[in-house]
């Protein structure tokens, strides 16, 4: 533990926002270049999960215990979402026949 | 007897009664039938007639000598406040015992005259318009209502060239008209906007007590005085702007009587000799009217030896006329060019009704070339016709005599040279009219298959009324060399200023006017020599002319000159900008800002096509924009 | 210690890449997995160790087989979706490269920012977020259970076929 203690002392915070940044700009990076709705999804999550990480190094920094419970919260979300999510793409298989994002253009009207 | 100051408070009744019947012959245009609208039309100026009649003697027995009648303030911005007011003194009433006198009787003659035609209530109610407008010209108290007035007929006289409409050359006589007026209003504008400018304002009593301060000769009041004449120029048809006249011979006869003769012509004259005291002040002016004036006369006297229409005959007659009473303004005598107006009106009205009957009579031919000896078909035709065209010749004791013979003297006051080339016009107009005399009424017949006979009584009692008055229409101002008291001049003495000349001794005058009567009586013979004893008949149109009767037939191609400086160099410009510039650069300007639209759209539409890759690229952008946005804020 | 980081951090974000790059949806799946396992070291280091272990069994137990399972069931391990244009590519690779540098540049006043002198370790144990969560946090952990009851019956719902009509 104490080790612990003294490595979090070591690493400055702006290291775990440059991770998190690169993190997230790369899930974003990957829901624009993808087409496959699945993979789109999980990059989602990378970005959900980018932000984990910054709320529990800012909540290790500041010792404040609200910042994990928070991403506790933020995990139940995800969860929640992925199952709604993979439905509607069960969803969308079945009626389009396939995945690419593309080929869902009927929201003009 | 009724209080002076109530009765003279009804002046405006005057021009209300043609108004009144403008309205209501134009109201129940398509319902008034069997001619009831022409009886209106001349009930109501026979009413304004008693009614100036009234006036008239009001004024004469309570010794008044002006009357303003303020209607209503009209126009009242700032500094400048014009009223709806009628200025009614002797100028004013001699007018309008012309415009609602002759106007009367020629309102009875158009009943007959335009009986069959279909559009007859339309005639009657133009006519009416007409004279309301003539009235609001000569009663109004300042320059601008007296614009109005002219406007109006400028208006109606465009309405009655044209009224014959099917025909399009009418119509073009119609707008030559109108816009050789419109290019005189032009001048008149800015000579108003101009007078307001110096005096503060456009009423005659406050322009004419203020004018004594301005400068004698000055370039202010010259040029006043010079845009005015321009006006009057367009109006009563002096060179430059004559032409219109014998176009506007494409009207019915009365029209041409009317507007053409008696009343809208003078507008002109009457517009000067009422800014007396201004032109008094411009002796540039002056001399300028009198060289326009004597100029116009032998022009159109010379021009109107070779037509062979009886109106165009008329029509430059016309001009003639009232270049000598333009000569009668420059020379300062604004009274004598008044009753030279009022003699005129009445044989030159007589001419044209006359002439209207024998057209009439010959079913619609006006060439003299096809007429001849009807003198014993139409007897009191002929008979009003010779009285008129003594008159017009200055043969005593006609009224045309009076008239011209003062002109004519006070020519030659101002010097010898004037009064020959003015005589030598005289002699002209005495012959050309005897030509048109001897040509219609005397000799064989030369047309076959007409029946003709004197025309109807509504038809003939106008002419021996206006036969009677050219008789003795000259006595209204007899000269003292005959023992006269010049009662007319003396008349108008109180409304113009007129410039005063030394008399010429008796003898003097004796002598002029047995000199211009000898002549007189040389042309009449020579006259008579050439187309009765010798029966000579002007050629037709095909035939060879020599170079000067072709010169003056063709009158001297002034038409042409005009079509050639001033027509064609408009019409191309009208065209190049209708098809250069409307088409290759204003559609386009507009159609461009459409199609612009358009494709705006088009390119916008894009945004919303309902892809998904796209909208989340939108969505990461306008994060981008929002963060940046406020990083640098 | 810090060496630990950096390893964690390449792995982190070099698996990160190939899920964004990988043609196979199946190959991302998999390197996600690495990645999330990746990330639960981060939180061993930052002695959340209660997150972590709920990081493992949510996410790489629950969430990414959830994944695996729908990919199989569609086939899409067969099917090949064909890529975008290459200037969609680029461009989406470029808007990513912007927005980080965006971030960076946001919040690079936090470059001074050191860790406070006296800071508790323990929080992240796991009875100390037990008490924070039951004690402050009450209400949205029970409402998430009617979140939970609603994600249920919508998938189940989107999962039922149409009746033909």
């Amino acid at each position: 533990m104490k080790e612990i203690a003294s490595a979090i002392q070591l690493i400055p915070l702006w290291y775990y926002i440059m991770l998190s940044s690169a993190l997230f700009s790369i899930g974003l990076m990957g829901v624009l270049f993808r087409r496959n709705i699945i993979v789109i999804l999980m990059c989602i999550e990378l970005m959900f999960n980018s932000v984990n990480l910054l709320l529990t190094a800012f909540s290790a920094y500041h010792s404040d215990p609200a910042g994990q419970v928070f991403v506790f919260f933020i995990m139940i979300v995800a969860a929640a979402e992925v199952a709604v999510g993979l439905s509607i793409v069960v969803m969308m298989k079945r009626n389009v026949e396939s995945v690419d994002i593309n080929l869902l253009h009927r929201l003009k009207w | 007897m009724v209080e002076t100051s109530s009765v003279l408070n009804l002046s405006w009744l005057v021009p209300a009664f043609p108004l009144a019947g403008f309205v209501i012959i134009g109201l129940g245009n398509k319902h008034l039938k069997n001619h009831i609208a022409g009886v209106i039309a001349s009930t109501m100026t026979l009413l304004s007639f008693l009614m100036t009649c009234v006036l008239f003697f009001t004024f004469s027995s309570s010794g008044n000598q002006a009357v303003t009648q303020t209607l209503f303030s009209w126009i009242s911005l700032g500094e400048m406040h014009i009223s709806f007011a009628f200025l009614v003194d002797h100028l004013s009433l001699t007018m309008m015992l012309i415009i609602t006198g002759v106007g009367t009787l020629i309102h009875v003659y158009s009943i007959g005259y335009m009986r069959a035609d279909e559009r007859f209530n339309t005639f009657f109610a133009q006519m009416n318009l007409f004279t309301f407008s003539m009235l609001l010209l000569v009663m109004a108290a300042n320059y601008l209502l007296l614009f109005v007035g002219w406007e109006g007929v400028g208006l109606c006289s465009y309405l009655l060239i044209g009224f014959w409409y099917k025909n399009n050359s009418n119509n073009y006589a119609a707008r030559k008209a109108f816009v050789m007026n419109r290019i005189g209003d032009l001048g008149f504008i800015l000579g108003i906007i101009l007078i307001f400018y110096t005096f503060k304002s456009v009423s005659f009593q406050e322009v004419f007590t203020k004018a004594s301060a301005v400068q004698h000769g000055g370039t202010l009041i010259t040029l006043i005085t010079l845009l005015l004449l321009v006006g009057a120029l367009g109006k009563s048809a002096q060179i430059p702007l004559y032409t219109w006249l014998p176009d506007a011979m494409a009207g019915p006869t009365p029209v041409s009587a009317l507007i053409h003769a008696a009343t809208m012509v003078t507008a002109g004259i009457y517009m000067i000799a009422r800014s007396s005291i201004l032109y008094n002040l411009a002796p540039l002016t002056l001399d300028i009217i009198i060289v326009i004036g004597l100029s116009t006369a032998i022009l159109a006297a010379l021009i109107g030896l070779k037509q062979n229409d009886i109106k165009k005959v008329l029509a430059y007659s016309t001009v003639s006329q009232l270049g000598y009473m333009f000569l009668a303004l420059g020379l300062g005598a604004y009274s004598s060019a008044v009753f030279h107006v009022t003699t005129h009106a009445f044989f030159k009205a007589l001419l044209f009704l006359g002439a209207g009957s024998i057209i009439h009579a010959m079913g619609g031919e006006q060439d003299i070339r096809q007429m001849g000896g009807l003198r014993k078909k139409m007897p009191i035709t002929f008979y009003t016709f010779l009285v008129a065209t003594f008159a017009i010749s200055g043969i005593p004791p006609l009224s045309g005599f009076f008239s011209k013979d003062l002109i004519l003297t006070q020519a030659y006051e101002r010097s010898p040279l004037l009064f020959s080339v003015a005589l030598f016009g005289a002699m002209l107009t005495c012959f050309y009219m005897f030509r048109l005399l001897f040509l219609v009424f005397f000799g064989e017949k030369r047309f076959v298959n007409l029946h003709v006979h004197e025309s109807p009584k509504v038809m003939i009692i106008p002419l021996v009324i206006l036969g009677v008055l050219s008789v003795i229409g000259g006595f209204l101002n007899i000269p003292a060399l005959f023992g006269g008291k010049s009662e007319f001049t003396a008349y108008l003495k109180t409304s113009i200023t007129s410039i005063e000349l030394n008399g010429t001794s008796i003898s003097t005058e004796w002598i002029l006017i047995a000199f211009s009567l000898a002549l007189v009586g040389a042309v009449i013979w020579g006259a008579w020599n050439n187309y009765v004893k010798k029966e000579h008949i002007p050629n037709a149109d095909d035939q060879p002319m020599r170079l000067l009767p072709k010169l003056l037939y063709k009158r001297f191609y002034i038409d042409e000159a005009y079509s050639f400086l001033f027509e064609k160099p408009y019409n191309f410009l009208s065209g190049f900008f209708s098809e250069k510039i409307e088409n290759n650069v204003l559609n386009p300007i507009i159609d461009g800002t459409g199609s612009i639209t358009l494709r705006l759209g088009t390119y916008l539409r894009r945004l919303q096509q309902g892809n998904m890759s796209f909208y989340l690229f939108a969505m990461v952008a306008g994060i981008l924009l929002f963060i940046v946005f406020i990083l640098i804020v | 210690m810090t060496v630990l980081f950096y390893i964690l951090s390449a792995i982190m974000i070099v698996s990160a890449l190939f899920v964004v790059f990988s043609k196979n949806p199946i190959n991302s799946v998999i390197y996600l997995i690495v990645c999330f396992i990746a990330m639960a070291g981060h939180y061993i280091l930052l002695n959340a160790q209660f997150l972590a272990v709920v990081h493992i069994i949510v996410y790489t137990g629950a969430i990414m087989v959830l994944f695996l399972f729908v990919i199989m069931l569609l086939n899409l391990n067969k099917a090949i979706i064909p890529q975008k244009s290459r200037i969609t590519r680029i461009s989406a690779v470029i808007t990513g490269g912007i927005f980080f540098l965006v971030l960076l540049a946001a919040t690079r006043q936090t470059f001074e920012i050191h860790a406070k002198n006296t800071f508790a370790s323990d929080i992240g144990l796991v009875s100390n977020v037990g008490k924070t969560l039951f004690r402050d946090f009450l209400l949205p952990f029970e409402i998430s259970s009617v979140l939970f009851i609603s994600s249920m019956v919508g998938a189940v719902m989107f999962g039922k076929k149409e009746a033909t009509t």
